[in-house]
């Protein structure tokens, strides 16, 4: 059974695999194109076999909430949304990071901005990796680039999120959530017991139970203290960006032009190389699959290797801005990307490529 | 006699609760708050759910309620309390979950956590404390503020036209199927303190039984923000909160 390859879709993957990874609770509210998420969570009814929690929350703003909540009592929880819901979430987001809170936001995104479209996009990078929020704060970012990996990072997030007490997101796009790939769910973890959970989260509100109160909050008045604080989370962003970098390449290694591209785009981005390949223009690729931390050392290794970086990304050029801080003016760096739900075609990728490769 | 021979079980007449602890409140005299404390404290210790008690705080003049009552505690987003009790007490079902938010945070910027979390029976508790004003902020108009009144941003009286009107927010709670008990009280007296720790204790005892959840007002003075000394501020209450916001019990199931 654990071997079995499947076909579904990844919003559909996102819900078996936190059922399967010991997710203890999901908090969610429609919006297209992630609802399957929700909608095969509710058909599971996994409150019936594993206990796992499952809300329809009033709107993203409880749904976040509900996810402070969860990760404030030592719970493995989570939600999902689209853009214009994940906008709505950023006031939970801060408060999680600002409380050191545990937790996962999906985010499947769709073309902005405002209310925008249904369709596929790449458009909220800043809002992931920058902090939609107020504060200075960061969240860990995966960028899933198939339906196996939708599957896989719930757990991962689950992981990094208690690791390092701070919320995750996994920034994935309209074309994994709705397109269907073979998929191989992740082992049958047991969610952690109460004890479990009071063990391995002793600074949980979990009730007190023999030890001193804990108070999970973000506010502090005295901005001596709040200073340390920050010092402390900054500290830990640190770590994190020198133990989380996660990328992978793509004929990388002889390429003497390199495209940098992540989820969906990177999917589209490999075939553009094999096409090149043909031609025999030595193109390779590097996949961010952590967008914070990013990959700079590597980008800055491959730089020193290449004559020119494109940046390939579903939007205006957001994730470019963190090549160029990477390469410093060492290699020409461009942009190619759609807008509104518009994906680009390999060949549309072939084309910017000879533009700027000549 | 000594002092020694006087400090004898039998000759207790009272005592704080031991969950509230020495910190020195910072609330006004006269400020409701550290009564509605002491209550809670009191009828979480008679219970015996020290060990199992999460308490959600929210932002207003009650954010640091946490630092008073030695349980566990969350601090919410404004207005947030509610939808983080519903995780709270949903993932763990045997601890006693509370929210305690004031009229701003759960009538206005909360509205909607407020009305969904009792109407999915969360089996949560929320203790509502309506001073009618904006109290940490400095005395703005609040959801519940009465017409005619004067607050910072109605300084000529609230009207209709300018302002609509006070909020019965604990009157919508009780049309509610997911609500168990819903009702108003006040702390001002010795007796209304008897009667508030009672409805306390009844939302308690009902959200571990899992009856639903329950809704506790208390109509409560803001002589700071009223511009009153907490004797008139009593007595303002009395003349023209109470035959707004009428005292008992709205439903019970």
């Amino acid at each position: 059974m654990e071997d079995e390859i499947l076909l579904m879709k990844g919003n559909e993957a996102i819900a078996h695999a936190a059922i399967r990874c010991g997710c203890d609770g999901y908090f969610g509210y429609p919006i297209t194109p992630q609802s399957e998420v929700l909608e095969t969570l509710a058909a599971e009814k996994p409150w019936e076999t594993t206990g796992m929690v499952v809300v329809q929350a009033e709107s993203e703003v409880a749904a976040i909430n509900m996810v402070y909540g969860g990760g404030c009592v030592g719970k493995r929880v989570m939600t999902s949304s689209s853009s214009p819901g994940v906008a709505l979430m950023q006031e939970g987001i801060t408060y999680m990071a600002g409380a050191e809170i545990p937790g996962l936001i999906i985010n499947v995104q769709r073309g902005g901005p405002g209310l925008g479209t249904i369709q596929p996009s790449q458009g909220d990078y800043f809002q992931s990796t920058r902090g939609g929020g107020n504060g200075d704060y960061n969240v860990i970012v995966l960028a899933p680039a198939s339906v196996q990996e939708m599957a896989d990072f719930v757990d991962l997030s689950f992981e990094l999120a208690f690791r390092y007490r701070n919320p995750v997101i996994m920034l994935s796009d309209g074309v994994i959530g709705q397109m269907m790939e073979k998929v191989t769910l992740p082992p049958i973890k047991p969610r952690r017991t109460d004890e479990e959970v009071r063990e391995q989260c002793p600074w949980a509100s979990t009730g007190k139970r023999g030890r001193g109160k804990n108070i999970m909050t973000s506010l502090e008045l005295d901005p001596a203290i709040m200073e340390q604080h920050n010092l402390h989370l900054q500290a830990k962003y640190k770590e994190i960006r020198e133990r989380e970098v996660r990328f992978e390449e793509y004929q990388a290694e002889d390429a003497d032009f390199l495209v940098v591209a992540f989820g969906s785009a990177a999917r589209i981005a490999q075939k553009a190389i094999e096409l090149c390949r043909q031609k025999g223009l030595h193109v390779g690729m590097l996949r961010p699959i952590t967008l914070w931390p990013f990959p700079t050392k590597e980008i800055v290794r491959l730089a020193s290797r290449v004559r020119g970086i494109l940046s390939v990304e579903i939007n205006a050029g957001q994730m470019v801005e963190d090549i160029i801080l990477a390469v410093q003016g060492r290699v020409p760096v461009r942009q190619y990307g759609r807008m509104g739900g518009m994906v680009f075609t390999p060949e549309e990728i072939v084309g910017e490529i000879e533009k700027f490769n000549v | 006699m000594i002092n020694q021979d006087i400090i004898q079980p039998e000759n207790l007449v009272y005592r704080k609760p031991r969950l509230l602890n020495d910190t020195p409140m910072h609330y006004c005299p006269g400020c409701s708050h550290s009564v509605v404390h002491k209550l809670i404290a009191e009828v979480i210790e008679e219970m015996g759910l020290e060990e199992r008690a999460v308490g959600i705080s929210p932002v207003g003049c009650a954010v640091f309620a946490y630092n008073y009552i030695d349980i566990d505690w969350i601090e919410a987003a404004h207005g947030r309390a509610p939808a983080i009790a519903c995780a709270a007490k949903r993932l763990w079902p045997e601890n006693l979950v509370f929210t305690y938010q004031g009229d701003g945070d759960l009538a206005c910027i909360g509205t909607a956590e407020t009305i969904h979390s009792l109407n999915r029976g969360d089996n949560i508790v929320i203790i509502f404390v309506n001073n009618a004003i904006y109290g940490m902020t400095g005395g703005q108009m609040a959801p519940t503020t009465l017409m005619g009144m004067k607050t910072s941003t109605c300084p000529y009286g609230r009207q209709a036209d300018l302002h609509g009107f006070p909020l019965k927010i604990t009157e919508i709670a009780a049309s509610l199927e997911g609500t168990c008990y819903v009702t108003r009280q006040a702390v001002h007296n010795v007796a209304y303190i008897r009667r508030a720790k009672a409805a306390l204790r009844k939302a308690f005892e009902k959200s571990m039984l899992g009856k639903g959840s329950s809704l506790v007002e208390i109509v409560s003075t803001c002589s700071s923000g009223w511009k009153k000394t907490p004797e008139e501020a009593n007595q303002w209450m009395e003349d023209h909160m109470f035959p707004f916001y009428k005292l008992g019990d709205l439903k019970e199931k």
